[in-house]
């Protein structure tokens, strides 16, 4: 039963996370950063493309000197 | 044009998700009992389906900007784990995915596997292994369609796409009878990542409160720009992989 329970678990996570949880994690900040701006009256259409290049460059980064 | 995208894009990521699935269903399939592993196919469609019928209707009565911003970040972390391994595989920091190897690997587990009958089901492990592989696979798939028919009202776009690619890999899977291994997996891959990243951006976006410049447009120069720094950085990182391989061969050399 438990071990079910942790299979499904980790279906889930790997699912919706994937190999990275730094990438989900910032994706889910930009998000809240750019929805504060737009409600402070800040234009806010860049911020996600921006975090978008860091999150992707900086685990590309990671993953590269983990692999060398 | 948006549409076009939309239709592109849910073809191809159900493109190379049914080319993963028929790889197991064949090895299921020429090595056990047809008979269970196409059973498994049908029951694992029919869970799909069953998937698909509940959310579909309960994401229509989401409020718009609400579902956009649910939507695009689940795009967006999808779009770019799919990015992020496609340029690491491209870069050779990460194993391809090798089709004709999966199936050598699947169908000496097959011919270990023992076999038995459990509900009127002759092979139970050709069924369950091609039942998860089309439920599993194609919850992804699944998600996809119906997130994008909600966000943009095209059921109909986004299951012709999902339909038409599903057809083409079956004539293809009959006609060759073996693992579609010439399929450019790892640049579809990095097209569907792309795409994916791109409308979850905009609608994540949108859905935080953005006012787009450009209106739809801007979905083009996104795209334009994940495209341009991706191909960059599998650049960049060939470029750092070949200097670490020369500096490691080196005292190799000398020696």
């Amino acid at each position: 039963m438990i071990r079910a329970l942790r299979s499904f678990a980790m279906f889930w996570y790997d699912f919706l996370i994937g190999d990275d949880w730094r990438i989900a994690l910032g994706v889910v900040i930009a998000l809240a950063v750019t929805a504060v701006l737009v409600h402070a009256g800040v234009p806010a259409w860049w911020v996600l493309p921006v975090a978008v290049l860091a999150l992707l460059g900086l685990s590309l980064l990671g993953a590269s000197r983990r692999t060398s | 044009m948006t549409a076009w995208l939309l239709v592109t894009a849910v073809f191809l990521a159900c493109g190379v998700e049914a080319v993963e699935v028929l790889t197991i269903i064949l090895a299921a399939g020429l090595t056990r009992d047809w008979r269970s592993a196409l059973t498994g196919v049908v029951a694992g469609l029919v869970a799909l389906a069953a998937v698909v019928a509940a959310l579909g209707p309960a994401l229509l009565v989401v409020p718009l900007d609400v579902l956009r911003l649910v939507v695009g970040t689940l795009l967006l972390i999808f779009g770019l784990q799919w990015l992020r391994k496609a340029i690491l595989r491209a870069a050779g920091l990460k194993e391809l995915h090798d089709e004709t190897r999966i199936y050598a690997r699947q169908v000496a587990a097959a011919r270990e596997a023992s076999g038995q009958r459990r509900f009127a089901v002759p092979d139970w492990y050709a069924f369950t292994l091609s039942f998860k592989a089309v439920v599993l696979e194609g919850l992804e798939v699944a998600f996809i369609v119906v997130t994008f028919a909600a966000n943009q009202g095209s059921i109909g776009l986004a299951v012709l796409g999902a339909a038409a690619a599903v057809l083409a890999v079956v004539i293809a899977g009959v006609a060759v009878r073996a693992p579609l291994a010439r399929v450019p997996e790892n640049t579809t891959k990095f097209a569907v990542g792309a795409l994916l990243t791109t409308f979850g951006t905009f609608w994540g976006g949108e859905g935080a409160g953005v006012r787009w410049p450009g209106s739809d447009a801007a979905i083009l120069v996104l795209l334009a720009v994940f495209v341009a720094f991706s191909l960059l950085a599998v650049a960049r990182l060939r470029a750092v992989r070949a200097r670490s391989a020369a500096t490691s061969a080196a005292p190799v050399e000398a020696s």
